[in-house]
């Protein structure tokens, strides 16, 4: 039997933070790749500490929810699974490389294969890309567009940055977009700006966060100049000094994230079969979504 | 009701593989001289192959116990099993004979009285009940008139303990396990549920028909973890973390709560930890050898280490224990001395929704507290209080 887990920040502020968490797992327990499918958060429950003793397979998969490597893919999250063997050096990644390691949890007789966090992987180039299409709700979106990729920065995080501008390089290879760049809230280029660093017309602007919450429902619309107050809501496309300016919401709540989990399970050794398929086909005839509800926001809570 | 001619060639295959079995109360072994087949009701031996069969017809509800548990639910020594085996009085098997060998190491589950099959099927038919925290199961057999085939089935129903008494009709009923998600995530009043294992969840729906698979894993939704640690609890390998095994294991944000005065960790759990605020039953303590003085509550299943919330509060407390204590001077008739521990105590208690408007008699009443904010309050809204140099 082979279980998955996925490992997220929730919050015990804000209901909506476990939502694409919950979204994501459905969509794998729906393939049935999954004997056991699980969620395990930092904030809520099942808590991290507990999640692998809910399980009845003894190969479990851990995919964190997590846009980079960091504090909580190298810290938190191994200490509270009682990986013991844990070193953060056995991911022999420099930032954005990690894909897997095998330990054994010490309070479980489980065999138990941490991934890398879904941000970094490569597939998740391909996700942003999908969210383009799906706010813009053109499949072939690019031709005339810039897209803006916006992390947090690097105060909290080097390797954060590193994950942000990894994708914006990847979607520029592609020649796609007329232009791509990374853009962030703490630092230089900033997402205040982001009509500065644009010459298209109509420009895309992705955050490469997971869930939806303070900084991408009030932060980064209100820095942006969409609205003047985040509980007005804004437009899609809103008009920002003579450009249009796509304003996606969190990346993580995109359908075609859950390809990205099942992808870090497969190259752990999982057996996904062809559930990858079922969830492209799913996620590809996703429902564009622009618009947003303007009670929607509130804090992810720390 | 028949035995299923399936399920005798199961249990016949089963004797051939493994030479017995043995199994609530039913055994069955194949001997030189034939089968001897015994319940605790009666026992054959010598039998051949069609007096086997004519005599298993007269044991069928072991035969369709046996059936369900080996494969239907299968998981032998798992929580999921064990849970279920709970749910119905049924022996818990490894774990309830070491409770005999070994009484002092943990309780039976609240004082467990285990039923033999056919009384099992008596209380199962008309359906039996259990609590799960606010969370009634009622454990039945399958109405087995057109499901032969299954005969001895057992299907769930999950209620709130608050509908035991309402139709099902007056009840949103459910049968996605995943629905438990939704229904766990608000109180009543529309708020946010970050503990699961707060005693707000809502009433007025009800899950019927689940597969015992299903069960666990709308239990798992609602109260994550709790059937794991409870079975660890039963087997006696319960591993708890103690405060300071915890505290001390924070990074980051939560670095500094170890540093939480040993007095503020009893004040903490009696304000998180305690029934009215939490079902689980704390089993974590200061450290190994030295309790905290709060009762760690009643709850069924047990709390083995401080949860993210209490971990979350505890950083702020940390923060503010850290402050010295100062001496105030402030004006105050007896009255209104009284009156503030009346506003703390409404609050602490959630109880000022149920404070009605005009009763003015309850210090915590709206126009009361109002009136003496506006006496007692300076003009930057803080109350009017001087620090007294010692
Ligand atoms: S730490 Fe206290 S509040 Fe948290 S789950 Fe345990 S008993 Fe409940």
């Amino acid at each position: 039997m082979q279980a998955l887990v996925i490992a997220a920040h929730g919050s015990h502020l804000n209901p909506d933070a476990s939502d694409p968490t919950y979204a994501h797992a459905d969509a794998v327990r729906e393939t049935g790749a999954f004997d056991e499918v699980r969620e395990a958060f930092w904030k809520e429950e099942p808590h991290f500490r507990e999640v692998i003793r809910t399980l009845e397979s003894d190969e479990v998969f851990v995919v964190p929810l997590f846009i980079s490597e960091g504090y909580f893919t190298e810290q938190v999250i191994p200490r509270e699974l009682r990986l013991e063997e844990w070193d953060p050096d056995l991911w022999e990644s420099d930032g954005t490389d990690a894909s897997q390691v095998t330990l054994e949890a010490t309070d479980v007789d489980k065999t138990i294969h941490y991934c890398g966090p879904t941000g970094t992987h490569d597939a998740m180039t391909d996700v942003i890309v999908q969210r383009a299409e799906s706010v813009t709700g053109d499949p072939d979106v690019g031709d005339g567009f810039g897209l803006a990729v916006v992390g947090h920065g690097t105060d909290r995080n080097e390797n954060s940055a590193k994950a942000i501008e990894y994708h914006t390089v990847r979607i520029r290879e592609r020649d796609r977009f007329d232009e791509v760049k990374a853009l962030f809230m703490d630092e230089e280029p900033e997402v205040d700006d982001v009509t500065d660093y644009f010459e298209s017309d109509d420009v895309v602007v992705v955050p490469l966060f997971v869930a939806d919450g303070y900084h991408t429902q009030e932060d980064i619309p209100e820095d942006m100049g969409l609205t003047e107050d985040y509980r007005l809501g804004w437009d899609v496309p809103a008009e920002v000094d003579g450009h249009r300016i796509w304003y996606a919401g969190a990346v993580g709540t995109e359908g075609l994230m859950a390809d990205v989990i099942l992808e870090r399970a497969a190259d752990a050794g999982a057996d996904v079969g062809d559930a990858r398929d079922a969830i492209r086909a799913a996620a590809n005839v996703a429902v564009p979504d622009g618009g947003r509800d303007a009670d929607a926001g509130a804090g992810t809570g720390d | 009701m028949t035995v299923p001619t399936a399920d005798v060639d199961d249990l016949q295959a089963a004797v051939e593989t493994d030479g017995a079995i043995e199994f609530d109360g039913l055994r069955l072994a194949r001997g030189e001289e034939g089968y001897a087949l015994e319940t605790p009701e009666s026992d054959w031996s010598g039998l051949d192959e069609v007096e086997l069969r004519d005599a298993l017809v007269t044991v069928r509800e072991y035969v369709t116990n046996w059936r369900y548990w080996q494969d239907s639910i299968g998981g032998d020594g798992t929580a999921r099993r064990t849970f279920l085996r709970w749910c119905e009085r049924a022996p818990l098997a490894d774990e309830i004979d070491r409770l005999r060998a070994d009484d002092q190491s943990s309780p039976a589950p609240d004082d467990y009285e285990t039923l033999a099959v056919p009384q099992r099927y008596e209380i199962l038919r008309d359906g039996f009940d259990r609590e799960w925290g606010q969370l009634c199961v009622t454990t039945r057999l399958v109405d087995s008139h057109d499901v032969d085939e299954r005969a001895g089935e057992r299907v769930y129903d999950l209620w709130h303990v608050d509908d035991a008494d309402t139709d099902l009709a007056d009840l949103e009923v459910y049968d996605d396990p995943r629905d438990a998600r939704e229904i766990a995530t608000f109180d009543e009043d529309d708020r946010y549920r970050p503990l699961k294992t707060a005693p707000t969840l809502v009433s007025g729906w009800a899950f019927t028909g689940l597969s015992g698979d299903e069960l666990v894993e709308t239990i798992e939704f609602f109260y994550p973890a709790t059937i794991a640690n409870w079975h660890r609890e039963l087997r006696g390998d319960l591993d708890v973390d103690h405060w300071l095994e915890t505290a001390e294991r924070q990074t980051g944000i939560y670095d500094v709560i170890d540093e939480l005065p040993r007095e503020a960790v009893d004040w903490m759990a009696e304000a998180c930890c305690v029934d009215s605020q939490c079902l689980r039953r704390r089993e974590w303590q200061y450290e190994a050898g030295d309790d905290l003085d709060v009762d760690g509550g009643d709850g069924p299943f047990p709390c083995r280490e401080p949860c993210s919330l209490v971990v979350a509060a505890a950083r702020k407390w940390t923060v503010l224990e850290s402050e010295d204590e100062r001496t105030y001077e402030l004006e105050l008739t007896t009255s209104e001395l009284n009156q503030l521990t009346e506003l703390i105590d409404a609050v602490a208690e959630g109880r000022t929704d149920e404070i009605r408007e005009a009763d003015v008699y309850d210090g915590a009443n709206r126009y009361r507290a109002r009136y003496l904010r506006a006496k007692r309050f300076a003009d930057d809204g803080s109350l009017d209080a001087r620090e007294v140099d010692e």
